[in-house]
């Protein structure tokens, strides 16, 4: 007896499939970024074959060249091609916010995206938020706060902080209630992540 | 000289101790993502493996070919963990792993394997215990018979009979279960692996991998969540390692959130049948129960003996019966068997009082003389009736006023032990007063770092930043595994031990140099005094030990009162139910726990809160759902399976239960007791505002309603 059921890991929907059938807008932008745009539309089957494309990001201000198939997301390439892994593989279905980023100033899943989408556009990753120079308000109030426990969701939390903070100055804690849902916490940090953002959506710091 | 005995400072003297002490070690870096999980380990020429996994209940793999997986560009290795023939009982029981260059080229692998299933028949429904019973699918786990129970019930001025349910649920660690392997030569095994038994698992990848116990290193710095079901290598542990072996490089196999929601462990079920009745007085008599759910196909649930949950009446029976499922297998669940036994029996004995026309409050007060812990409980609960402002929320049930949204209160108790584990810790305080602490233990998001911290930064009177914590390796000293609430005392009691040990022999030192008595020398603020007087700072004293670093074994655990156990904590929650969609919003809860010895105010407060969204999670929203029909695990998701957002907890408020003779105690652990009340708490309150026992947890609206239209037929 055979079953071709679908599941995630045996046959059925992929994001290569996905690509195949509907994808050709998202690698025909990709190709077009990568300067090969008449290609794209004069072969539209080749677009299709998913070959990996060499493409260029700008990641925390610092370009980057990476090679990917264009069903690669974009948190898989932060995280496996740049070892930037700030951003957390935990649903990879655009549901708890472990993966987010900031791309042109504002919060994004980062397993939504495909990276070659990106090229072009400003990705800011959870790492750039502390450097020898310079640690951001977000994290401090986190620290002080107790905003995190096992820390895997945490970064996520901190770049939604930072960009609700950024849109939200002044911010109410009924504002943050609101506006912080987008993340998952299992350990159940949300009382001192609530404080962590009313703090700093309401000190100078907040509007950045 | 005076006799040196281990012992906690006095609690005026404390400088550090019961303070509000942020994680200065790995806050920060746990923040900024910095932190390296294992599941962020990229160590150059890295694979990365993918799992194919049965996608039927009960089966067996009739046919499987991995050669063209094999043949997939970018694969270099593929283990086949269950071959032709091999019966599989659950969803999700692990077949083939492939480890390929990219993720994305392992699931090409795994997409060219050629595989068929003879599926068999299964057994999902984990609360149908008639149908189990019928497919002889049941075990019996006990029957124990304490006084007259008949008699009791038949002189009972009330008796309540109730049926009350609590689902599976799983540990969902948001950091899947895994590990990245890596030789470094052929008979030395280095594994990063996420997990909560740092000094216990490399013998589990030794055996099957056939090395030697010191050829593994076990390392982990940071854990993303365990809950309980992280203390094994587990069997894609050891295929890492061996797919690492084949491929020449290292592998990193982290499950997918499927697949850890359906193998890597799971809370069991329990529905219960209860019947209990009291006196005129409100005192229960009686207590008569069975109950039933399952932990898979080993086929258990809630253990007999926490049974009626704290509350012992005179007269008691308790029969279990265990459902052979084919469902994942269960694992530790923060407080194993004690939440679901306090969810049956605190919302019975709210029954009975509403039932008896007593204030819930003052019905438990009546019988706390059935708990052990009467002296913690009754305080406890006064506390926590003034927190919530009990008197004038509390109603009868269902009487409250307000339109359809409806308010209520409810409260539940708790207990658990929380004793210290065995651990060893290797002290080094340097010349220069910077102090080392080395243990084989690990971080689980408690804040144990911070806390081996405060312990020995308290003991030398120096700021946290000159003491340096090393944790998270196999090749330090010996840790007991982080589970049970265990970890607190096991690693404050060996710290405090070599710190008071390293410390008086600096004494020594000292005295000598100044000619003092050592028995009249104090430290604080980095400086080293006599009787008041500083005369010296705590960098001139340590340098007195010489160009090494003075070293001390600190040993655990001990009788010696730094650490003991057994607590009771109480909890309420006020929630308000809209009767017309059936949605319950968390208002407030309010916990308070005694913990012995408060180590860390800050992050001991985390552990409650985080207790407590926990609780409201099981209580409102999580619940594993299984498909009787295809027998899968159809929320194994983050999108379905639903946990709780940071606009659904309500106000929190947390009181440590305190009183000197509590310091006294030393330290006990926290983790799993204030996990425990909240399911039971809540869904007390939502009987008070509704007037109606929602008998299955979680209170989901459909649920509600149901509740709301079999109260009106």
């Amino acid at each position: 007896m055979s079953h071709d059921v679908p599941t995630r890991n045996g046959p059925g929907f992929h994001r290569r499939d996905f690509l195949k059938g509907s994808g050709a807008a998202v690698a025909a932008t990709a190709m077009a970024t990568a300067g090969e745009e008449a290609q794209a539309q004069d072969v539209p089957k080749k677009i299709a074959a998913a070959a990996p494309q060499k493409i260029k990001l700008n990641v925390n201000g610092k370009d980057q060249e990476i090679t990917v198939e264009p069903r690669v997301t974009l948190m898989d390439a932060l995280r496996n091609d740049l070892n930037l892994t700030a951003c957390k593989d935990v649903c990879d279905r655009a549901v708890c916010g472990a993966c987010t980023v900031h791309i042109d100033g504002k919060p994004v899943y980062s397993c939504t995206r495909f990276a070659v989408e990106c090229v072009g556009q400003k990705i800011v990753t959870a790492e750039s938020l502390m450097t020898p120079a310079k640690t951001d308000a977000v994290i401090d109030a986190f620290v002080k706060h107790d905003g995190m426990q096992c820390g895997f969701c945490t970064p996520g939390f901190v770049m939604a902080v930072r960009g609700f903070c950024n849109s939200h100055p002044g911010a109410t804690e009924d504002d943050c209630r609101k506006g912080l849902g987008g993340n998952i916490c299992r350990c159940g940090t949300y009382d001192s992540v609530l404080k962590a953002a009313y703090e700093v959506a309401n000190s100078s710091k907040g509007g950045a | 000289m005076a006799e040196r005995t281990f012992s906690w400072p006095k609690m005026d003297d404390r400088q550090l101790l019961g303070k509000d002490v942020p994680r200065v070690y790995d806050g920060a870096a746990k923040a900024s993502g910095q932190a390296k999980y294992s599941a962020d380990i990229n160590t150059p020429g890295t694979l990365f493996a993918k799992l194919l996994t049965c996608p039927h209940a009960h089966a067996k793999v009739a046919k499987l070919n991995v050669e063209k997986a094999k043949a997939v560009p970018g694969v270099k290795a593929v283990h086949v963990f269950r071959d032709v023939g091999t019966e599989m009982r659950w969803e999700g029981e692990l077949i083939v792993a492939v480890a390929a260059d990219r993720p994305e080229f392992a699931e090409d692998g795994l997409r060219a394997i050629e595989i068929t299933y003879e599926v068999l028949e299964h057994l999902v429904d984990e609360r149908d215990l008639e149908a189990a019973k019928a497919k002889m699918l049941t075990k019996s786990l006990g029957n124990q018979n304490t006084g007259d129970v008949e008699k009791a019930l038949k002189e009972a001025k009330a008796v309540h009979k109730g049926f009350y349910g609590v689902p599976t649920i799983t540990h969902m660690c948001l950091e899947p279960h895994g590990s990245h392997c890596e030789w470094e030569t052929l008979d030395k095994l280095k594994v990063q692996l996420s997990t909560q038994n740092v000094s216990g698992t490399a013998g589990q990848f030794a055996g099957p991998l056939g090395l030697e116990e010191a050829g593994v290193t076990i390392l982990c710095d940071y854990v993303g969540g365990g809950f309980g079901s992280k203390f094994a290598a587990d069997e894609w542990g050891i295929a890492c390692a061996k797919m690492a072996k084949d491929a020449g490089k290292p592998v990193r196999l982290m499950l997918d959130r499927p697949t850890e929601l359906k193998v890597a462990g799971t809370r069991p079920s329990a529905f219960a049948e209860v019947t209990i009745g009291c006196d005129a007085e409100g005192n229960i008599t009686a207590w008569d129960s069975h109950h039933w759910g399952t932990s898979g196909t080993n086929g258990s649930t809630v253990a007999l003996t926490v049974t009626p949950y704290v509350f012992d009446p005179p007269n008691r029976r308790r029969t279990a019966t265990g459902l052979i499922c084919n469902t994942g297998p269960n694992r530790a669940w923060r407080a194993p068997n004690h939440p679901q036994a306090c969810a049956y029996t605190d919302t019975a004995m709210d029954d009975l009082a509403a039932k008896m026309d007593m204030d819930s409050l003052e019905f438990f007060k009546k019988n706390l003389g059935l708990t052990k812990l009467a002296h913690l409980y009754a305080p406890e609960l006064d506390i926590a009736a003034k927190l919530m402002d009990w008197k004038t929320k509390w109603h009868p049930h269902g009487k409250g006023p307000g339109g359809a949204v409806k308010r209520g209160v409810g409260l539940a108790l708790h207990t658990w032990g929380g004793k210290a584990h065995a651990a060893n810790c290797q002290l080094k305080v340097h010349p220069d007063g910077t102090c080392e602490v080395f243990l084989g233990s690990q971080d689980i998001g408690t804040g144990t770092r911070t806390c081996i911290g405060v312990v020995a930064a308290e003991t030398f009177g120096i700021p946290m930043s000159s003491v340096k914590v090393r944790i998270g390796s196999n090749k330090y000293p010996k840790a007991g595994p982080s589970g049970g609430s265990t970890t607190i005392g096991g690693v404050s009691g060996p710290v405090r031990r070599a710190s008071q040990t390293a410390l008086w022999k600096i004494y020594d030192l000292v005295a000598a140099k100044h000619n003092v008595s050592a028995d009249g020398l104090t430290v604080k603020e980095s400086q080293v005094w006599s009787d008041g007087k500083a005369i010296c700072t705590w960098k001139q004293a340590a340098g007195l030990i010489g160009p090494m670093a003075l070293e001390v074994v600190g040993e655990g655990p001990k009788d010696d009162g730094l650490t003991s156990d057994q607590v009771g904590g109480v909890q309420m929650a006020e929630v308000a139910v809209d009767t017309e969609t059936g949605i319950v919003r968390m208002v407030k809860m309010v916990a308070v726990q005694d913990i012995g010895l408060v180590v860390d105010r800050l992050t001991a407060r985390s552990q409650v809160a985080g207790a407590l969204i926990m609780g409201i999670a099981s209580a409102l929203s999580e619940e594993r759902i299984m498909d009787n029909r295809t027998g899968r695990f159809i929320n194994a998701d983050l999108a379905n399976y639903k946990l709780p957002r940071i606009g659904d907890i309500g106000e929190f408020v947390i009181e440590f239960y305190e009183p000197e003779s509590e310091y006294q105690r030393g330290v006990i652990g926290l983790g799993e007791p204030p996990a425990i009340s909240p399911m039971a708490a809540i869904s007390n309150a939502v009987a008070n505002a509704i007037g109606v026992r929602v008998p299955v947890l979680p209170l989901t609206p459909q649920r509600v309603l149901e509740a709301l239209k079999g109260a009106q037929a």
